[in-house]
């Protein structure tokens, strides 16, 4: 049995390595297949603590992740495209529009 | 060392690999298959936590569903305009400082309360109302009584998402 604390450093690792995506690239896709990466450390810290303590409850909460990470992908996506018939780009510094 | 921690390493090797490779390749299309090859270690985890369910929503929603969006968009736009871009921003040290901090936290934190998380007595399998075994019975059985309202509020988000992703797709640009 793997001792839970592994699933949680696996979870810190994913979770930093998307925050690094998130701040450090300016490819707008990047940056959203980053924010997955996220939600995907913490799927699995809710399912290893599920398992840990024999509940379902951990699992029923990573598909309600799942759903929201659909969700902001649907949507996400839909503005990269919009963005991509104004502008033609997929950099986010010269999407500065609303920027002071 | 049974099977299932020999397996539980692997695939956490492949996935945080796979996660570095994902935001420090040029080209988008690396990065995607990067992203499934994360996605699908990630999957494998699940299985080793017995948690069976998730792991084929896992592969049906991420890799068979939200990647092919993200390929599909990779399509509609030009890949060959973005490798030649700079890929980083002007800020990106101080983005990985605190990002590093940020992991040397988490670590530490965990690493000081490990002896906590382990409980005195090895929790039972859940106990099923009904009578149910196996993952997928369990978690249907959840899903449809003690979270039936979450459930309806999350088919809701989801219906409202279509809606704006169509709005949002299909709007008027100024050039047309």
């Amino acid at each position: 049995m793997v001792p839970i604390h592994h699933f949680l450093f696996l979870g810190a690792a994913l979770f930093t390595i998307g925050v690094i995506g998130v701040l450090t690239r300016k490819n707008i896709l990047v940056i959203l297949m980053s924010i997955e990466l996220m939600m995907n450390a913490v799927n699995i810290n809710l399912i290893a603590f599920a398992g840990h303590l024999g509940q379902t409850a951990g699992q029923i909460f990573a598909i309600f992740v799942i759903t929201v990470a659909a969700a902001e992908a649907a949507v996400g996506l839909g503005i990269v495209i919009a963005m991509f018939k104004n502008k033609e780009t997929m950099n986010i510094n010269e999407i500065d529009l609303m920027k002071w | 060392m049974s099977v299932e921690v020999v397996l539980f390493y692997i695939f956490a090797a492949v996935a945080v690999v796979s996660a570095i490779l994902l935001i420090t390749r040029k080209n988008v299309v690396h990065s995607a298959v990067c992203l499934a090859a994360t996605l699908l270690s990630v999957a494998g985890i699940f299985l080793t936590l017995h948690a069976e369910f998730l792991a084929g929503v896992q592969v049906i929603v991420y890799v068979g569903g939200i990647l092919v969006l993200f390929v599909f968009v990779i399509m509609l736009i030009s890949v060959e305009k973005t490798i030649h871009e700079r890929q980083f921003g002007r800020g990106w040290m101080i983005g990985l400082i605190a990002a590093l901090l940020l992991v040397s936290e988490l670590g530490f934190v965990v690493w000081r309360g490990r002896d906590s998380l382990v409980l005195a007595n090895p929790a039972a399998p859940a106990e099923s109302p009904l009578g149910l075994t196996g993952n997928s019975q369990l978690v249907g059985e959840a899903l449809y009584t003690n979270y039936l309202l979450p459930f309806e509020i999350a088919s809701i988000l989801l219906l409202v998402a279509i809606v704006g992703a169509v709005a949002l797709a299909k709007r008027k640009t100024q050039a047309e």
